[in-house]
């Protein structure tokens, strides 16, 4: 068991590390040296180490201290132990507040160490006994509420059970309808939080302000008509997850904010002087591209890179194919007992109709499609024509570009499109395609398309 | 059959006593499947490994001198000295040995009753100076820590846990320490 726990013991005097590291591999663990601050970062990026001995006082630009901040940035779970010739307070202080899990004077006593690091063993031993008790218990193709045999698909779930547990912020990127939200549900209830809250907040669907005080809660007073104190979606979740959907769209002043709560693990409710202390796992999603978004100035980097700590990206379903039919089957057992229908199958007809559709709307779209076809069946088996409205004339956000059609071709089978759901009302058609109504009259001409 | 040389470190130092070395020895041919010889050893010890605020020599020095001073001299070398042994983490250490390597020390100062302020008890001492000498040669022969309460490869860090083990190898590390010397 011990073999598989790595140590990084970081001191600029050789004899200090080489000694230690002989010691502890006679314990049974590997054991690898640094002799200065940078090439324990460099180490900490390449390698996963249990343990780090960090040597407070050390030449060269990066001290014990700075190494300290680094390594949690990069591997935050890591313990990380402090050795120092002197004991100051100050030092001590500040080495436990960036997060040292111990702060140790050498010369140490045997005994203090080898407790120390069979204590941390112990718990890291524990952690992952449960990490691989978890994956043997859950279902084959099923890990929580999210069904997929796609490889890519497996190794996100995978991920999330590795990451269930940890404190480290997910960001889930995928487009509307790939389960989001599912994928930060089963990382909440996958980890030690499961007993904990879960809050889901949609940021896109509120105004500013509104978000403001939904997330952070407001004081009696702070504002007209805030009658009660009210706490917010952050306060709510402490101990537990707090996801919040579409943070691509939230305002900088809410970016600041986050950042804090990031940061400082704390907040002002509104209108309030008094700081709320949280401990609240992140999950933040988007369908954007914030990397982009950071480019053009429209996301502050530095809340990116907080939140982008472990970052999973969801594959449309038109990628993942083979999902269609295990989706289908789960979605038609499901609706067809909630609608109290007796729809046992679908056709291989309706099957294959199911797999050449593009799903622009993805698992969203597969979820509503068969409730629409279970509802309106007549049969015990769902048909090609149950699925006709898939093939339908444009009426959704499907698009599919065709093959050899000129640009003019488009624009008249699109004006005629809008015409038709119109009901014939140029000024709504003109307005629904942007364009002014003696324009469109002229098109109309053009292409010589009755109204 | 490996042959280990178990060197009475001299020179600067205290020897160890005869009778302490020839139990060592003995300890040593019962558990390995070895040939144990004492060897007297002057080794030179570097002026720097003598701490002198610690009153101790650190054990990382200490062993490299031994191993220059000793090349040639068989397979594996333990060396035995009176004076206290430190690494520069920690107080001290009863002996320290490269992991699957060539040599290794032993420390007699904590071994001794008259270290606690105790009156002296040779027998104690050799019981001691046995399960020591069979645990670092067991590091020599590739064996970590052991959690097995009676094996000589328990992790002692004070006295009292030393004595609550045997001198010998639990099964488990036996045999490893059989594969190691093939
Ligand atoms: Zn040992
Ligand atoms: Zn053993």
């Amino acid at each position: 068991m011990k073999m598989n726990w790595q140590i990084l013991v970081v001191d600029d005097e050789e004899i200090m590390c080489e000694s230690m590291a002989a010691w502890l591999r006679e314990d049974g663990y590997a054991v690898d040296t640094a002799s200065s601050g940078r090439e324990a970062i460099e180490m900490a990026r390449r390698q996963d180490y249990a343990i780090y001995f960090v040597d407070l006082k050390m030449p060269g630009g990066i001290d014990g201290i700075e190494t300290l901040m680094e390594v949690r940035r990069i591997r935050p779970e890591a313990a990380i132990i402090i050795i120092t010739a002197y004991a100051t307070v100050d030092t001590a202080i500040s080495a436990m507040k960036e997060g040292a899990q111990e702060y140790i004077v050498k010369p140490c006593n045997p005994e203090e160490i080898s407790l120390l690091v069979s204590r941390i063993i112990k718990v890291k031993n524990l952690q992952r006994e449960n990490a691989i008790l978890r994956k043997k218990l859950a279902k084959q193709y099923q890990f929580h509420d999210i069904i997929s045999k796609n490889a890519r698909m497996q190794e996100i779930l995978t991920l999330c059970q590795e990451v269930a547990s940890l404190r480290s912020t997910v960001m889930i990127r995928g487009e509307s309808g790939t389960g989001k939200e599912l994928v930060a549900r089963a990382v909440h209830f996958s980890g030690d939080r499961a007993q904990k809250p879960f809050v889901a907040v949609s940021c896109a669907a509120l105004a500013e302000t509104l978000l403001e005080s939904e997330l952070f809660g407001y004081e009696k007073g702070a504002f007209t008509g805030a009658a009660e104190r009210k706490k917010g979606k952050f306060e709510l979740a402490d101990g537990g997850t707090i996801f919040l959907d579409e943070i691509g769209d939230i305002s900088p002043k809410l970016q600041a904010d986050l950042l804090r709560v990031r940061h400082e693990r704390s907040f002002d409710r509104l209108g309030g002087s008094e700081e709320v202390k949280v401990d609240v796992r992140v999950i933040a999603a988007t369908h954007k591209d914030l990397r982009a978004a950071v480019e053009d100035g429209h996301f502050r980097e530095d809340l990116f890179y907080r939140l982008n700590v472990i970052e999973v990206q969801l594959p449309p379903l038109r990628e993942r194919r083979e999902d269609i039919p295990l989706l289908a089957g789960h979605f038609l057992d499901r609706i067809s007992r909630e609608v109290g229908k007796e729809v046992a199958a679908i056709s291989d007809g309706a099957m294959r109709i199911l797999l050449d559709h593009d799903w622009p709307g993805n698992v969203r779209e597969l979820e509503n499609a068969m409730e629409r076809a279970i509802v309106a069946s007549k049969e015990g088996v769902l048909g090609e024509e149950d699925f006709r409205f898939l093939q339908g004339n444009g009426s959704g956000r499907q698009f599919r570009a065709p093959a050899a059609m000129t640009l003019a071709e488009m624009e008249k089978l699109m004006i005629e499109a809008t015409l038709r759901r119109t009901g014939g009302n140029i000024k709504e058609a003109a307005a629904s395609l942007g364009i002014d109504r003696s324009t469109l009259y002229e098109k109309l001409k053009k292409f010589g398309i009755e109204r | 059959m490996t042959e280990i040389a178990l060197a009475r470190l001299a020179g600067g130092m205290e020897p160890p006593a005869a009778g302490v070395m020839e139990e060592m020895r003995q300890a040593l041919e019962d558990v390995f499947a070895a040939r144990v010889r004492v060897a007297e050893v002057r080794v030179r010890v570097p002026e720097a490994s003598l701490d002198g605020a610690r009153g101790q020599y650190s054990a990382p020095l200490v062993l490299k001198a031994l191993l220059e001073g000793t090349a040639g001299m068989g397979e594996k070398v333990l060396g035995v000295t009176s004076e206290d042994l430190f690494i520069p983490m920690l107080s001290f250490v009863y002996g320290q040995a490269q992991l699957g390597g060539r040599g290794g020390v032993v420390s007699l100062a904590r071994l001794k009753q008259e270290y606690y302020g105790l009156p002296g008890d040779g027998e104690l001492l050799a019981a001691r100076a046995r399960k020591e000498a069979v645990h670092e040669a067991g590091h020599l022969f590739g064996l970590v820590h052991c959690e097995q309460p009676e094996c000589a490869m328990r992790l002692s860090t004070n006295i009292r846990q030393l004595d609550l083990k045997g001198d010998a190898l639990c099964l488990g590390c036996a045999a490893l320490a059989m594969e190691h010397g093939r």
